[in-house]
């Protein structure tokens, strides 16, 4: 998203460098394990700068530069995990679009299944009260001409 | 309880979360780093006034200093660098510069031009320095103290008010803790 | 003069809303006939005074009057003519006059349409709606005024932010809008219901037209947003769960909900009081939707400038429309009690599951975009998400509801009746598996299982849709404009289904270094660069490139991606070339000149994208056609309306 003129309203951060506009290398990993891990992560992570997008998208010079890091730590041989510490510990769990799973945000993972047992006890009790109506309702429904 | 009043229940927390937000919006954006109150990243540097010299965070074991992360493209930084050179006039604690990704010769002129309030200033072209601390756009501020330890990261422009409330009164510190 | 005009105007447009909500509500309360026949004339007046205020300040745009301060804010003596009438919209005090003029657009419709309700009951819907009238205009004049004057006078604009000087802004706002607004409606026809202390089938059948066009424009406003991101801002994203997206998106969750459950409260007096808080809640998710854009709470690329004060005046707001409906559903809904009953495989029983799935779905969003805001009131660390986040937790509840709906299609009222229809399910549900692996297998090599999953559900529900009306046809009945429009707009969930899937999955993408002459493979197609030339437009200048695409080296097209700077705010765009060929995107976008006529390309291949926008545009014309069904019309109303009608002229007399 073209977050800078945006920036300039809400942040008093100037922008990084202005010769890359745009999230684009042209350097390229030849292992396609490796790549498909490179962008992977650099999906994952936020661009601190333009904080709705990732590094990967992001055309700011702080994105290059973080995304130049990945890269060589992937070839170095570094893990995922090693390298998202690695972010983390510099930028905070901000940085993480997808927030790890801990104590601090398991309310955020598991809010979603909890929600759906929620859901289902609703339904089962709306059903079952319902379903013991049906011998004492005397209403015909009609079905507009459903076969 | 009616159950029906739950929704509304609900609602009244949301309003809760919402009027606290209002409150802390002013400091929206400004992300807490996790450098703060921890040992800061050492950084070997080639000095923008002397290629031959080495600006190195080893020197700086043992004293105070502010880090200032600066370059001559961030139009905030030309804001804050009046405050920069009265900061350094005043002798309270020598200023580092980090010149991030910038053209030497721009910087150096940039420096003739409106004064030069760093003690020394390390040379960061590739950037990697300013991503060990944390760096997200410039200007920047950090302050740290004789042990190494970060103690304040300061987000944006330099200004009187942040320098007088946040910088000094750390500052002042040292003075009751014998540092 | 007539900036003081479209101000005087906004004023006398807050008395008149005053006025509307005055004697709508109070009249029908306490039986004033002449009070309630005073709420026509001012909805009206109303009208007019918004009309008039816009009016004024798109005079003021095209007329280069930069001494009104959001003209210059916004507009600038290159802009052209066209951009200077959209940029009304472009930032927030214009925006917030569309919302308004929006707002009376549709109270003016409610009034036209009122006149078959009866009378107290007609004046509570316009009453409320006066009250959310009047809320936006006091916020306006009190902190946002359009109008306000720049003393002295600019000598040029800060011109309109060059991402929104394009076609799609000129429709994107105004539709969304319509749709956001129009969830009023509904809102206000709930809040009557409760200050009349009664909620019956006809009720359901009034509210319901006007949900499901407020829907329809949703749908398509949400769908314009998503296609103008995609090819304006260019690498092939279209769906961020960017918070000011997710704003827009829960009232459809909750407002697709709501129409379901609409229709089971008509035909069978159920869900009353589900129906009810649908209702509010739509409309709260607007409202809500507004706050987060305007107070600066939340970080994101679609918020306006921050400002608290604003904050504040929208969270009162809030308080007052929300807690106050809330308040009253607490009050109400206990009493709203039905004898009715249903069994497990009833039409019911689906469409409550389909209520819960979409409110779930909905939460999951809520909570997501509010996380940071939550983290931060509980004293944790800042946490924010994104699409790694929605993406796999909004399926939970979404793959489960896409898996009913073909089953559902087919029960009946009350006793479902399934096992007639097991066959016809059966058989859709293994024609559309069979498809899935064809296309996974036969077309792609590939498929992970959820792309497995989505190619099957959507074939599914498509077919699951046509079933019931081919059956009806080949027994010579007449299908009805409501079931037709269900067919299809079902269809086009579908379609979208089939779409995101397929993008999902399929999708091949690649940044390259190019050269002049260089080529590059990209799924199945073959990309020459023919270099760059400079060029300039009215307000920008920049480089055009020129890119050469074929497949099995048949030409396809030649695309020219654009990189634009334009001249007053210095600011960089880039205008992606797209090519859609036989289904497929293709986008090229320049990214960095490397030196020595060499640029880095990012090409994507994208099967299928535009099917995603054009099922949403289905859903729609579905919507659309549902609500010109004939149930819905003045004739077949007027029975109905006689009775009470008279009821209330004798009560207005007494």
């Amino acid at each position: 998203m073209k977050c800078r003129a945006w920036l300039a309203l809400a942040f008093v951060i100037a922008l990084g460098s202005a010769r890359m506009v745009y999230g684009i290398d042209a350097t390229s990993i030849d292992d396609p394990v490796l790549e498909a891990r490179y962008l992977s992560l650099t999906h994952e992570l936020r661009c601190m700068q333009c904080q709705n997008e990732s590094i990967a998208d992001s055309p700011v010079g702080l994105a290059s530069d973080l995304r130049r890091e990945v890269r060589s730590m992937l070839l170095a041989g570094k893990s995922d995990e090693e390298v998202r510490n690695y972010m983390v510990s510099r930028y905070g769990e901000l940085i993480l679009f997808r927030p790890r799973f801990s104590v601090r945000n398991a309310w955020l993972w598991c809010a979603p299944p909890l929600f759906l047992l929620i859901g289902l006890g609703v339904a089962v009790r709306v059903v079952r009260q319902r379903a013991a109506l049906v011998a004492t309702d005397p209403d015909i429904p009609d079905d507009d001409g459903r076969g | 309880m009616n159950r029906f009043a739950l929704p509304l229940a609900f609602f009244v927390l949301l309003v809760v979360v919402l009027a606290i937000s209002i409150r802390h919006s002013p400091d929206k954006g400004t992300i807490v780093s996790p450098l703060v109150g921890r040992a800061a990243p050492g950084f070997s540097l080639p000095s923008l006034t002397d290629a031959q010299h080495v600006v190195s965070s080893k020197d700086l074991k043992g004293r105070w200093y502010l880090l200032n992360v600066w370059g001559t493209w961030c139009v905030e930084c030309r804001a804050e660098h009046a405050m920069l050179v009265e900061v350094g006039h005043s002798g309270a604690v020598p200023i580092i510069g980090l010149d991030w990704k910038d053209e030497d010769d721009h910087a150096l002129e940039w420096l003739a031009q409106l004064g030069n309030p760093y003690q020394a200033i390390a040379v960061d072209h590739d950037g990697r320095t300013a991503i060990d601390w944390g760096v997200y756009g410039a200007p920047e501020t950090f302050l740290v103290n004789p042990r190494g330890i970060v103690v304040y990261k300061l987000v944006g422009p330099l200004t009187h008010e942040s320098w007088t409330q946040e910088f000094l009164p750390r500052l002042a510190q040292r003075a009751s803790a014998g540092l | 003069m007539l900036p003081e005009l479209g101000h005087f105007a906004l004023i006398l447009a807050l008395l008149l809303a005053a006025l509307q909500a005055f004697f709508g509500i109070a009249g029908a309360h306490l039986r004033r006939d002449r009070w309630l026949a005073a709420v026509a004339p001012a909805v009206a007046g109303q009208f007019v005074m918004v009309a008039t205020a816009i009016a004024c300040l798109v005079t003021a745009f095209v007329s280069h009057d930069f001494s009104v301060r959001y003209v210059a804010e916004n507009s600038n003596s290159a802009l052209p003519l066209f951009y200077r009438v959209t940029a009304l919209w472009g930032a927030h005090e214009g925006s917030l006059l569309l919302w308004i003029f929006l707002l009376a657009s549709w109270t003016l419709a409610v009034a036209v349409g009122a006149a078959r309700l009866p009378p107290r009951f007609g004046g509570r819907v316009l009453g409320v709606l006066g009250v959310v009238s009047f809320g936006f205009l006091l916020f306006t004049l009190a902190t946002s005024n359009p109008f306000s004057r720049l003393i002295p006078a600019a000598p040029d604009g800060r011109d309109l932010n060059p991402i929104l000087q394009d076609p799609a802004l000129a429709i994107h706002p105004p539709i969304l809008y319509t749709g956001y607004v129009g969830f009023a409606v509904a809102f206000a026809f709930a809040c009557a219901a409760m200050l009349e202390g009664r909620l019956d089938q006809a009720w359901a059948r009034w509210t319901r037209p006007w949900t499901t066009s407020a829907w329809a424009f949703l749908t398509v406003g949400i769908a314009l947003g998503s296609w103008w991101a995609y090819y304006e801002l260019g690498w092939g994203g279209f769906w961020f769960w960017d918070p000011v997206e997710n704003a827009s998106f829960m009232p459809w969750l909750v407002g697709t909900a709501l129409v379901h459950s609409l229709a089971v409260t008509d035909k069978r007096g159920l869900f009353k009081s589900w129906t009810l808080l649908l209702a509010i809640l739509a409309f709260s998710l607007s409202l809500l939707g507004t706050f987060l854009v305007r107070s600066g709470v939340l970080v994101s690329v679609h918020s306006f400038a921050a400002d608290p004060t604003r904050g504040i005046f929208i969270l009162v707001f809030l308080i007052i429309m929300i807690g106050g409906s809330l308040t009253l559903y607490a009050w109400r809904a206990p009493l709203l009690r039905s004898s009715a009953g249903f069994e497990l495989s009833a039409r019911e029983s689906f469409l409550l599951f389909n209520n819960i799935l979409l409110v779930i779905a909905a939460a999951i969003v809520f909570g997501g975009t509010m996380a940071p805001l939550i983290a931060d009131a509980l004293g944790l660390p800042t946490l924010s998400v994104g699409l790694p986040y929605f993406n796999p937790t909004f399926l939970l509840p979404i793959l489960p509801l896409l898996a009913l709906l073909p089953v559902g299609l087919h029960a009946n009222w009350k006793k479902g009746r399934l096992e007639q229809k097991q066959r016809g399910i059966l058989v859709t549900l293994a024609v559309a598996l069979v498809l899935a692996l064809a296309v996974a297998f036969g077309i792609f090599a590939r498929g992970a299982i959820l792309t497995l999953v989505g190619l099957t559900l959507g074939p599914w529900i498509i077919l699951s849709s046509l079933l019931d009306p081919i059956d009806r046809w080949r027994r010579k009945l007449s299908v009805s404009r409501a079931v037709l429009g269900m067919t299809i707009a079902h269809i086009g969930i579908g379609l979208f289904v089939i779409g995101i899937t397929v993008v999902q999955s399929f999708t091949q993408e690649h940044d390259v270094a190019l050269g002049r002459g260089d080529t590059a493979n990209v799924g199945g197609y073959e990309f020459r660069f023919e270099g760059v030339s400079g060029m300039e437009g009215p307000n920008y200048d920049g480089v055009r490139g020129s890119v050469v695409v074929t497949r099995h080296a048949a030409p396809v097209a030649t695309l020219y991606p654009e990189k634009r700077r334009y001249w007053v705010q210095g600011t960089v765009t880039t205008e992606a070339a797209i090519k859609m060929n036989r289904g497929t995107n293709v986008l090229i976008a320049l990214g960095d000149d490397l030196g020595a006529g060499r640029w880095s390309v990012r090409i994507q291949v994208r099967p299928l994208i535009s099917l995603v926008w054009l099922a949403a545009l289905i859903m729609a014309i579905g919507g659309a056609a549902a609500v010109s069904d004939r149930r819905y019309q003045p004739a077949t109303r007027s029975a109905t309306e006689a009775v009470p009608a008279g009821a209330a002229a004798k009560e207005g007399a007494g």
